[in-house]
């Protein structure tokens, strides 16, 4: 592959450019993005789990999905369709998700926090990549959650209307809404900076399929290389910005939000990576592929959703002092389960 | 002949590519339905050496891979 898609890049580094913005105006320290954890916030803010610290309906999350639906209208991609797994594809939605918060943070954060100098994202890495590694060794033997169907535009709406339902709930504030008064749920960039970013971000993913899994899954199956182009053209932009605002610190110990633990660092992202090879995308894939209509993703998304909630719920959780034994435990269990996929919907050779 | 309508990327590039491997046929047909799959089956004959005629067909797509 010698072209170079400019698209996947240029997507790339308004990710990375944006992630660095929406810290400076009041998001998490590394954490201008995050899907999983805007996605717990978002959970905790409906009351799904009672974390105090990390209630928010995050504004970025809403403009992900519906710039996303906005491109996919307008270039005709649009189209409701689903079938394929769903039941499975919540679950394991879920451990993705239990997997990204022992580590702290989905595939976008760990690059976000190698963009930030935080060592502790490049042990992720390496498991994150052993994951996918191990998922494609699986999409060789026939791997498959079988196909999805044409099922409808009504069908294909259900993510954006969800979306929409929280932008009211977030901007009307109701009392039964919760909003975290301190920690990482406190500090948001504002809603509507957070809103038109989430926006161009959706778009732009959703028209260069930018996937932080498909990037690496892509380079060791067909030697493609146009998405692990846009996967470091986000680490690129973040360490420009970084460098800019003065935020770039290199080392393990005492980065915003993360713990030292390599281990479950490196566990917890290869559960992430080995899940998204089989649900066929990361975190903010699943967020841009339920936006142009894809049920299976939307089910992914409450998966990943009703995941976090368990997560706070059980303890499951890491902080800045290390991984829980209930997350150590939940994490061996998502890999038995993940196997258990696996090896299951290997198709019969025909 | 790969029929993979309704299957979400890689899964048609895999199986293409598992056809490439098994006979590396001179000419392929590839059914798709949706724009994502065709970009990347695409990109991915390209790159074995194909030539590729793509023909909109409803919901779906049809793809002619030649060498």
């Amino acid at each position: 592959m010698k072209k170079v898609n400019w698209l996947v890049v240029a997507a790339g580094l308004v990710v990375g450019a944006a992630a660095v913005l929406l810290t400076a105006l009041g998001n998490p320290g590394n954490m201008g993005f995050c899907i999983a954890c805007f996605l717990r916030d978002t959970s905790g803010a409906l009351g799904l789990h009672s974390a105090a610290a990390v209630q928010y309906i995050r504004p970025e999350i809403i403009g992900i999905v519906l710039g996303s639906l906005i491109a996919a209208l307008g270039f005709k991609e649009f189209k409701g369709r689903g079938g394929s797994s769903p039941a499975l594809r919540f679950v394991l939605g879920m451990f993705v998700m239990i997997g990204a918060l022992v580590f702290l943070g989905c595939p976008l954060r760990m690059m976000i926090r190698i963009g930030g100098g935080d060592l502790n994202a490049i042990v992720g890495l390496v498991g994150f990549v052993v994951g996918i590694f191990v998922g494609t060794l699986f999409l060789k033997k026939g791997f498959t959650m079988k196909r999805a169907y044409t099922l409808g535009s009504l069908e294909g709406s259900v993510m954006p209307a969800i979306v929409i339902a929280f932008f009211i709930l977030l901007v009307a504030a109701p009392s039964f809404i919760h909003f975290s008064t301190e920690g990482p749920g406190s500090k948001h960039a504002p809603i509507a900076v957070a809103l038109i970013v989430g926006l161009i971000v959706g778009a732009l993913a959703q028209r260069s399929r930018l996937c932080t899994v498909g990037g690496i899954r892509d380079a060791m199956m067909f030697k493609d290389f146009k998405l692990l182009y846009g996967f470091i053209a986000v680490i690129v932009a973040v360490v420009i910005g970084n460098l800019i605002t003065g935020n770039l610190n290199f080392g393990f110990a005492g980065q915003p939000i993360a713990h030292t633990d390599g281990l479950w660092n490196a566990l917890g992202m290869a559960l992430v990576g080995w899940g998204s090879v089989l649900l066929g995308g990361c975190p903010l894939r699943q967020l841009v592929l339920a936006g142009e209509g894809s049920a299976d993703s939307t089910i992914t998304v409450l998966g990943m959703m009703v995941g976090a909630a368990l997560c706070h719920n059980f303890g499951l959780a890491s902080s800045a002092n290390g991984p829980t034994q209930n997350g150590m435990i939940a994490v061996i269990i998502g890999f038995v389960v993940v196997a258990v996929v696996s090896f299951r919907n290997i198709a019969k050779e025909a | 002949m790969v029929d993979a309508r309704g299957l979400a990327c890689p899964m048609p590039v895999v199986m293409v590519q598992k056809e490439v491997k098994k006979s590396n046929p001179a000419e392929m047909t590839v059914l798709v339905d949706n724009q994502c799959a065709v970009e990347n089956v695409t990109r991915f004959a390209g790159s074995q050496g194909y030539r590729v005629d793509v023909k909109a067909d409803g919901e779906d797509f049809t793809l002619t891979l030649t060498k």
